[in-house]
């Protein structure tokens, strides 16, 4: 194997340098971009400690008993708590039909006036932030009053509160997505090759808007998960609410409770991502086998 | 952005002509025949009563300026807009109200259309897909169409990873792989820098002529328009101005806004003799599509560079006041009274003819285009 003589090679770099050479110039141009001043550090380390703490703060509570000793009992009786299964679980379903009913109703729609009335686009964005003007609790004892009591015994009417309540996250998420690609051209292309506008939709856009989808997924689901206005005053028993009234008898477990939620969010999150990557990995391992 | 050129950005010559697939030896395209269209965006009519006929086989340009409606022309024809009034016939059936899918015609557009979540073949093979065509026929179809385009090497890669040339060259394979009535292309080269799309212009005719698929080609760029099309179809306003062969079209203009959109003309005004107008004190006729003296008193005459003759003469009325080189031949500008003559001649003969050279300008051809008169810039 050829030796590299390391030395000339810094060199020429710094004679390049010196002569004002594009390349070198280029590369001394990337070195200042990433030369945080030190008062950015400072900005970022306060930012940084304002999350981090109370994280640090929960987790360190959460795995002590209450004489202040390290102990992992908070988090091993978690699943004996009478009702928390049953908590976690309707979260778990509402979180999906949120999720389910969001997308059903946000990527045609969002498809839709991108590609045909492009004029609405500020009057659907703004219709969409309402939910975050009006205060939850308006919005759901305005709505209980009015309800029949057989609807309001199902956990899809409460979903229905929820896709209302995600919509704002919901929708910039996927409007974003779309924003990014050049969705008129592609629509077009698509159906001049024959494409009807399901294939259309399920061929061609979905997989362009991966990453805005999942987006959007996590955080209607973390909204779900963290809701307890609208549940607790529609007399269901949520993870927030029965983390509420537990909270009453034991500390210790509740932040357990949290701590693991986030954690939960955390894998599921981190799990997409790794997804993600090893499916662009397995694409670029095949492109090279096959060229 | 343009992506930078690459080796294989453009097919080797001669690639086109591969035989990758079998060459038929009757059009496979269908006739076309747009109806009195017309179509209005708002207060603006885009197309404006608009017919044109295209036999099967043949490469149709529209050509004309922005907002002339060449291209809802085209989105007409391809389904994607409904015109308010006239029919498109395909192949003698009308498809006026037949979805963009159903028209059996591919398109490729002006900006980059490849499906960036598919690589170039299953690119090619969309079409197919939607005919539900099985995988395996499907490959093979694909891999086909992409050595036509000269991209055999490059069919698993993504858009992505192709530069300019070679993902339109990707997405005028997909267009030709559901082999489709009418082939559509809306200003496919105008991304492109100038080598790879003279490039890519011959290798498109190539394909097109060896296919004989019928095509409409929309263009502003009249080098494109007069290079690659049987026919010429300049618009304005909505409506045609003249429909000709790319020869004729240059050689025979038929209105004043023709003669001046499609080459270089200059303007000089007419006089009369008897009726007859007289050129640079030489006698002509009047070619059809002429004002006539009827509608206008001052008439001039548009002359193309390679009209006018030009002698040096120190008596001469004219000064040469401007040559640019263009090879093979140089352009003058020479001043004639008021007025300023784009005049072609040799580039040895240009070589005496420096600027501020007295000349004595001439007619070549004595059958000219009278046209309203218009006032010399700066008169």
């Amino acid at each position: 194997m050829a030796q590299v003589d390391t030395a000339s090679i810094d060199a020429e770099y710094l004679l390049a340098f010196d002569r004002g050479a594009p390349e070198a110039s280029m590369v001394a141009k990337q070195r200042r971009r990433f030369s945080i001043p030190w008062f950015r550090w400072l900005v970022l380390l306060l930012a940084a400690l304002f999350f981090i703490i109370p994280l640090v703060a929960g987790v360190i509570f959460s795995l002590q008993n209450d004489a202040g000793q390290f102990s992992l009992d908070s988090i091993r009786a978690i699943n004996q708590q009478i009702g928390f299964s049953d908590a976690f679980r309707l979260s778990l379903q509402l979180a999906l039909i949120t999720v389910v009913i969001s997308m059903a109703l946000v990527v045609p729609t969002a498809v839709y006036v991108h590609l045909k009335v492009p004029k609405l686009l500020a009057a659907v964005e703004f219709t969409t932030l309402l939910p975050i003007v009006f205060p939850p609790i308006v919005l759901i004892l305005g709505v209980l009053h009015v309800t029949p009591p057989f609807l309001k015994d199902h956990a899809w009417f409460l979903a229905l509160f929820y896709v209302v309540l995600a919509m704002p996250f919901a929708y910039r998420a996927v409007e974003s997505g779309l924003q990014a690609m050049d969705l008129q051209v592609l629509v077009e292309a698509s159906r001049s090759l024959g494409g009807r506008w399901g294939s259309t939709l399920l061929r061609v856009i979905l997989p362009n808007l991966t990453t805005s989808l999942i987006s959007s997924v996590v955080l209607v689901t973390a909204l779900v998960f963290s809701e307890y206005t609208m549940s607790s005053l529609a007399g269901w028993i949520t993870l927030p609410v029965w983390t509420e009234q537990f909270a009453q008898a034991n500390g210790h477990i509740v932040t357990a409770v949290a701590m693991l939620t986030l954690l939960g969010v955390w894998v599921v999150l981190s799990l997409i991502v790794l997804v993600d990557l090893s499916r662009a990995r397995l694409q670029q391992r095949k492109r090279s086998s096959t060229s | 952005m343009t992506p930078d050129a690459t080796a294989t950005d453009v097919a080797p010559t001669g690639q086109a002509a591969m035989p990758a697939t079998d060459t038929p030896s009757v059009p496979t395209g269908a006739g076309v025949e747009l109806r009195s269209l017309s179509r209005q965006f708002g207060a603006t009519l885009a197309l404006d009563r608009f017919s044109l006929t295209i036999a099967p086989g043949e490469l149709v340009a529209l050509l004309g300026p922005s907002g002339c409606g060449k291209t809802t022309a085209l989105r007409v024809l391809a389904g994607f807009e409904r015109p308010d009034q006239g029919q498109v016939l395909v192949g003698g059936r009308d498809v006026t109200r037949l979805p963009a899918q159903k028209r059996d015609m591919g398109m490729v557009f002006q900006s980059y259309s490849l499906f960036p979540n598919m690589d170039a073949r299953a690119n090619v093979g969309f079409g197919l897909r939607m005919r539900r065509w099985s995988g395996a026929k499907r490959k093979a179809r694909a891999d086909e169409l992409l050595e036509l385009v000269g991209l055999a090497e490059h069919r698993t890669k993504y858009p992505h990873q192709l530069s300019g040339g070679q993902q339109q060259r990707v997405a005028l394979a997909r267009a030709l792989a559901i082999e489709p009535q009418v082939l559509l292309l809306d200003e496919p080269l105008s991304a492109l820098d100038a080598k790879v799309r003279a490039e890519l212009r011959e290798q498109i005719r190539a394909i097109q002529q060896r296919l004989l698929i019928t095509t409409v080609f929309v263009t502003h760029d009249q080098e494109e328009a007069l290079s690659m099309a049987d026919r010429v179809c300049v618009m304005r306003a909505g409506r045609i101005e003249q429909v000709d062969v790319p020869a004729a079209l240059y050689a025979r203009p038929t209105t004043a806004f023709v003669a001046q959109f499609v080459g270089v003309s200059s303007r000089i005004e007419a006089s009369f003799d008897a009726g007859q107008p007289v050129i640079l004190g030489q006698r002509c006729t009047a070619r059809p599509g002429s004002a006539s003296r009827e509608t206008s008193a001052r008439l001039d005459a548009l002359l193309r560079p390679e009209d006018l003759t030009v002698t040096p003469d120190h008596d001469g009325e004219a000064t040469v006041v401007h040559s640019s080189f263009l090879g093979g031949t140089t352009r003058l500008d020479v001043l004639l009274g008021a007025t300023v003559l784009k005049i072609d001649v040799r580039s040895d003969v240009a070589a005496r003819l420096s600027p501020s050279t007295r000349v004595r300008v001439g007619l070549h051809n004595d059958e000219v285009l009278l046209v309203e008169h218009l006032e010399p810039e700066g008169r």
